[in-house]
């Protein structure tokens, strides 16, 4: 137990701690590498917009906007300040919805955004671990050849065209899926079955593009990660000791194998989550993606700020939540 | 060089594929200097126009040449996918052979910033740079911005292969003769991991015009600047498809595909040449 915690959670805990310190500190520093001075940016649209203020109210208002942003004070004092808010869980009202905080809408849009992405992600790294096993087993099958070549062929396409092309496909001219939303206009979300369906309905597009262009990726590591194991001394000793194949790729191949895309799984999240914010915005699907949309049309930079923050610390959390659960699928760990 | 081409070809499927692709994006980007347009004027075409031979890839509303529009725009998108790729290289090379050939205290410290980047979201980060710098954006401050966020992962191949390569017996031999690790790393191990940048420079060239576009469907580059991701923007802002001019969208997202099939069939192929056991596989010995 001793050595588990030394060699194993200890390292990744610190990991974790780096990748919070390392993503904050670097949101902190753009906004004050940037040329431009956010708080004038704020006054001089306002001004621009035709809304008349007199000298004292700008002053206040300067004074105020400062506060805000945390532009008050000695670099070093604004960066203690930024973390001292963080650990409150306090990044500010969104400046275009004033003075509602950013926390909240991202609360609102969160749910959206997770439902699709946990879905999609757990198909496509299932069905791609899967179809890549069967693949290097039964090495001439011509239908398992055949997905492979599709799954390659999606996998460098980025997400934002995958997803243009099935909206164009599927919801242009062949209109079998909802052309936009989560739900059509005038409905209100429920946990009834038919807004279920309905929700279900408006997701196939957006899931399938996550699961079309990550499927490929797991199929070829897991290709390549079983075709070095099928060729060990232990299967090679199953296969003469006439195991039943299945027994053999379940038990032998894919048990081990599965392993280091579980690792993979977790590298990969901060890519994924990415792929399914732009995605969101094809489909206009009101998860964080479109509230990123929004927040970029309506200079939201609080809401800007808001979601690069929560996103950082949402995948660094999620990568050591898998961090944790993962000597349950690994002996090797748990016993160390 | 030439050998390499030629066996390539001959051998791998794959590779014919991808050079047809990518001959066709070299031809877009040659045509580029000789088009009849000028991508920053409007209105030159009429409006609206579906394929023909005339237009190939028909007229946006904006009245241009959306074929013509497009050599441009594959231009300026490889143009700032060079420039991202020679600098994240560059910062790739030297975090991977300092860490792997240094080790202890430099490599951990080095390599967990290097995995914070690996795991992190990128977009949100450079979404919030991208509307910070809206104003004097172009793509050249894009491409240079894109390269400081895209070494992390080649990083840290490249100190894996130096980890192997320390302990070989030529390493030991310039130690002991007494060279000192800069030039060990310089002259002794960046030649044997050259093979693995160069691959991954075409990977790399992918997540920078993938990103490009990302960012420029958000309205966050410089939009008077041809490129994939401007072509789909303005497509956008037009409401190309409630509109019915589909091609608009079409052409750009078909361009892209082209462009990124053929890198990543490339990309696949030269990573099986460079290693020896898959070589000879695929020449069937």
């Amino acid at each position: 137990m001793r050595r588990f915690l030394l060699r194993y959670l200890i390292p990744r805990f610190l990991q974790f701690l780096t990748i919070i310190f390392v993503g904050i500190t670097v949101t902190f520093i753009i906004p004050r590498l940037a040329p431009t001075n956010p708080v004038e940016a704020q006054i001089s649209m306002m001004m621009a917009r035709g809304e008349s203020l007199d000298p004292q109210s700008i002053a206040s208002m300067r004074a105020a906007l400062t506060d805000m942003y945390g532009l008050s004070g000695s670099p070093l004092q604004q960066y203690f300040a930024f973390w001292g808010r963080l650990f409150r869980g306090d990044v500010g009202p969104s400046l275009a919805n004033f003075p509602t905080p950013v926390s909240e809408m991202i609360g609102q849009a969160m749910p959206y955004t997770l439902s699709l992405l946990v879905t999609a992600v757990i198909i496509s790294w299932i069905f791609g671990n899967l179809f890549g096993a069967l693949s290097s087993y039964y090495p001439k099958n011509k239908a398992l050849s055949l997905i492979e070549v599709l799954g390659q062929a999606v996998r460098p396409i980025p997400y934002y065209i995958v997803a243009i092309v099935l909206l164009v496909v599927f919801a242009y001219f062949i209109p079998i899926f909802p052309f936009s939303g989560a739900y059509p206009v005038g409905t209100h979300p429920s946990w009834s079955l038919a807004f279920i369906w309905i929700y279900i309905k408006h997701s196939v597009l957006p899931a399938a593009t996550l699961v079309l262009v990550g499927f490929g990726g797991w199929f070829i590591g897991m290709k390549s990660l079983t075709s070095n194991i099928i060729s060990e001394d232990y299967v090679v000793y199953a296969e003469t000791a006439g195991l039943k194949k299945s027994r053999i790729l379940n038990y032998y191949i894919m048990r081990n194998a599965l392993l280091p895309q579980l690792t993979g799984l977790a590298m990969s999240l901060g890519t994924v989550f990415s792929g399914a914010l732009i995605m969101e915005v094809v489909f206009g699907f009101p998860g964080l993606g479109m509230l990123t949309m929004a927040a970029v049309l309506r200079n939201d930079y609080s809401m800007i700020m808001g979601i690069a923050i929560y996103s950082i610390v949402g995948v660094a959390v999620t990568v050591f939540l898998m961090d944790l659960i993962y000597p349950l699928f690994d002996p090797r760990v748990r016993y160390q | 060089m030439l050998r390499v081409l030629r066996d390539l070809l001959r051998y791998d499927g794959r590779f014919r594929f991808a050079f047809i692709l990518l001959a066709a994006v070299v031809v877009m980007f040659l045509l580029s200097f000789v088009s009849p347009d000028d991508p920053n004027k409007t209105f030159v075409v009429a409006m609206d126009a579906p394929p023909s031979l005339d237009h190939l890839f028909g007229t946006n509303s904006r009245g241009q040449d959306i074929f013509w529009w497009l050599t441009f725009a594959v231009r300026n998108s490889l143009i700032m996918g060079v420039i991202t790729a020679v600098i994240s290289r560059v910062i790739a090379i030297i975090v991977g052979l300092t860490a792997g050939y240094q080790g202890g205290w430099l490599d951990r410290v080095l390599m967990s910033v290097n995995d914070s980047f690996v795991i992190m979201p990128l977009l949100p980060i450079l979404i919030l740079l991208g509307f910070l710098l809206r104003d004097m954006m172009n793509l050249f401050l894009l491409g240079v911005i894109l390269g400081f966020f895209g070494w992390p992962y080649d990083a840290r191949l490249i100190r894996s292969q130096v980890l192997s390569l320390k302990e070989r017996s030529f390493t030991r031999t310039a130690v002991y003769s007494g060279t000192n690790g800069f030039w060990i790393t310089i002259n002794e191990h960046l030649p044997f991991v050259l093979p693995v940048v160069f691959a991954t420079t075409i990977n790399n060239l992918l997540w920078s015009i993938g990103t490009e576009v990302t960012l420029s469907v958000l309205g966050l580059s410089d939009l008077t600047t041809p490129s994939l991701g401007t072509a789909l923007f303005w497509a956008n802002q037009h409401g190309a498809l409630v509109a019915g001019v589909w091609w608009w969208i079409a052409a750009p997202a078909l361009v892209a595909i082209i462009l990124f099939l053929g890198l990543y069939l490339f990309f696949a192929s030269i990573n099986e040449y460079i290693d020896p056991r898959t070589r000879l596989r695929l020449i069937g010995a």
